[in-house]
């Protein structure tokens, strides 16, 4: 059969228009692939929102509310956020209580470090304010101190503000810097009576001098506690540890005390800023609101860490959300390269 | 007749394959609507635990896996995703039965020699291969056949293929601290830069063995497992991590697109946040 040219435009026209709708159809098929919301066939586990913790939600949620005022403010010791938790009694080794059920004393990780991620995102959905959030995610940081305390756990390693954080607005940033200078101060006597040692890492040269001052207060007072330690990551990254340490060593390179051939992982081990603490290598990282990702927080040391990934946001993230962490850890089978028979 | 039948069977294998690669393309169509990653990084976990299951002998569960891993190959580089790096043996690896190890060896060159024939992906695809670790550990014939594969290569430009042999990432980045170190010695002794302390981060990420490839977009671990066994501890601060339960060899397409499927959807809020920084 002959094809006239006016035929040819004709199928030309045709193709082209079927070409831009199949473009559209497949712009759309994309678009609810991803939109599919299907767990993804992994290890994560799911929110679960129990009775305790909405009441918990609640309560905090009303005295956001009430400590909102300025008057208020005053008159409160310490956070403005108030639970019944504020008062942490001081426990001895005999009350200390058993671990929960599932749980096996002889698997608990010696280190555990914990990205304390969804403040922000916990407040919107409460229809609160931000700052609101991070007073919230203070009370679920108190809490699990207490747990680690009780449970055994040598060292607690928290990241509160990262180098990355320094973008944020200037207003969170104080707000942060501020809460977090009132929450060491209000909390050094319970610390102490409760054994816990405190230290600092990440680059202080940022940080405004009042807070300097009562860290430095804090790591003093503390420094001799034994029961649990908790480090806390304020201006902190893995690359920015690890660069320093680089720094460190280059210079004891150039003093002739090292030979540049004899630079080992034992000597950068060294040189990080977690050599305040016997265990510097976590057992277990622990990142809530669902992000997959270790955000640049202690790159050397997690070279062989178990990871979990919660969903739950962090004032959400509970004792049920670290037993949960922890039964996860204890069952897994950590082989370090070898072969585990 | 005998020869015809086993034409028209030859035919319909023919057949069915075109029509799994159609499918396939039609798929990666509607992926490449979002972002795709430019660098995909595999750990190829639970070889060892296939071959048990399958209660196959020990050796095959790394053959089975190495099928595996070329067929994870071919749907990235069709898919058109630029780097893939894969972690065949780590330093700790060296601590295994001294049989496993020797195994492991001889089929990394039986591989690795395999990668120079004619019909391989390397030609289909114009893959650039980099060997990278501490090859000093290797015996000199897996090295020496690691080095050809390089210098083969290096000519391609494509895609890129990153290996990861003898390779531990606090290795890589005593390495880089060593020969940052070196650089500002000289320099110092030659009297241009007089501050040895001021390392910056660039001249320690300049002489990391991976520089060659940007950061991973997504790193795949199989099994289940849900850690990083030191790999890319400095490359993957930002990567969005993905753990199937399937065993290494089980992996398929479906762990692929799930993977770039959740990529795509925390895409925006990452680049947001690269630009402010």
């Amino acid at each position: 059969m002959e094809v006239v040219p006016s035929s040819q435009l004709y199928y030309t026209v045709c193709l082209l228009s079927l070409h831009n709708h199949h473009n559209f159809l497949i712009n759309q098929f994309h678009k609810r692939m991803i939109s599919l919301r299907v767990p993804a066939p992994s290890s994560f586990n799911l929110q679960r929102l129990n009775s305790q913790a909405l009441e918990r939600r609640w309560r905090l949620g009303r005295d956001c509310f009430l400590s909102f005022s300025p008057s208020c403010v005053e008159n409160r010791i310490g956070l403005g956020v108030r639970s019944t938790k504020s008062e942490m009694a001081p426990f001895t080794a005999a009350e200390e209580e058993t671990l929960p059920e599932g749980l096996q004393p002889e698997l608990m990780p010696k280190h555990v470090a914990v990205i304390m991620d969804g403040n922000g995102r916990w407040a919107k959905i409460q229809g609160l304010q931000p700052w609101d959030g991070h007073r919230a995610g203070v009370e679920a940081l108190r809490e699990i101190v207490e747990l680690c305390g009780k449970w055994g756990i040598q060292v607690l390693t928290v990241f509160a503000f990262s180098t990355d954080n320094w973008i944020r607005p200037k207003i969170e940033i104080d707000f942060l810097l501020s809460l977090f200078e009132r929450t060491l101060k209000s909390e050094l006597e319970t610390l102490a009576k409760n054994n816990v040692r405190i230290s600092i890492i990440g680059d202080s040269s940022k940080l405004p001098k009042s807070l300097l001052e009562v860290i430095n207060e804090v790591e003093e007072v503390t420094k001799n506690n034994t029961r649990l330690q908790l480090i806390v990551a304020v201006g902190y990254s893995g690359k920015y540890d690890v660069l320093q340490a680089c720094r460190g060593i280059a210079q004891r390179v150039k003093d002739g005390e090292i030979d540049v051939e004899e630079i080992d992982e034992g000597l950068i081990e060294q040189e990080l800023e977690t050599n305040v603490t016997e265990f510097p290598y976590p057992d277990l990282l622990i990142r809530t609101s669902g992000e997959l990702r270790v955000s640049n927080f202690l790159l050397w040391q997690l070279a062989y860490t178990e990871l979990f990934f919660a969903q739950e946001l962090w004032p959400d993230f509970g004792r049920n959300g670290f037993v949960e962490a922890l039964m996860s850890f204890q069952q897994r089978q950590r082989r370090f390269g070898g072969r585990k028979s | 007749m005998v020869d015809q039948i086993r034409r028209m069977g030859g035919g319909v294998s023919q057949i069915l394959e075109q029509i799994h690669g159609f499918a396939r393309r039609c798929l990666f169509r509607v992926i490449s609507m979002g972002p795709l990653p430019t660098h995909l990084a595999f750990i190829m976990d639970g070889n060892r635990r296939y071959a048990k299951k399958r209660g196959l002998k020990d050796g095959s569960g790394h053959k089975a896996g190495f099928s595996a891993l070329m067929s994870m190959l071919q749907y990235c580089y069709e898919l058109g995703i630029k780097y893939v790096t894969i972690y065949a043996f780590s330093i700790d690896n060296f601590r295994r039965k001294p049989e496993e190890v020797q195994s492991l060896m001889d089929l990394l060159l039986e591989k690795i020699k395999s990668l120079l024939d004619k019909e391989s992906i390397v030609h289909e695809y114009g893959i650039r291969v980099y060997f990278i670790g501490n090859l000093a550990l290797l015996s000199d014939q897996v090295r020496a056949a690691a080095e050809e594969v390089m210098e083969a290569t290096a000519k391609n430009s494509r895609v890129v293929l990153l290996v990861c042999v003898a390779y531990n990432s606090t290795d890589e980045i005593v390495q880089a601290v060593k020969r940052s170190c070196m650089n500002k010695l000289v320099k110092h002794s030659e009297g241009g830069d007089r501050d040895i302390e001021r390392i910056q981060l660039v001249d320690v990420e300049e002489n990391m063995q991976m520089s060659v490839a940007p950061e991973p977009d997504i790193l795949i671990r199989s099994s289940g497992e849900t850690r990083l066994s030191n790999f890319l501890l400095w490359q993957t601060g930002n990567s969005q991590l993905f753990s199937p339960d399937a065993l290494w060899p089980e992996i398929g397409l479906r762990h692929l697109v799930w993977a770039i499927l959740n990529f795509q959807r925390s895409h925006s809020y990452l680049e947001k946040m690269k630009k402010q920084l």
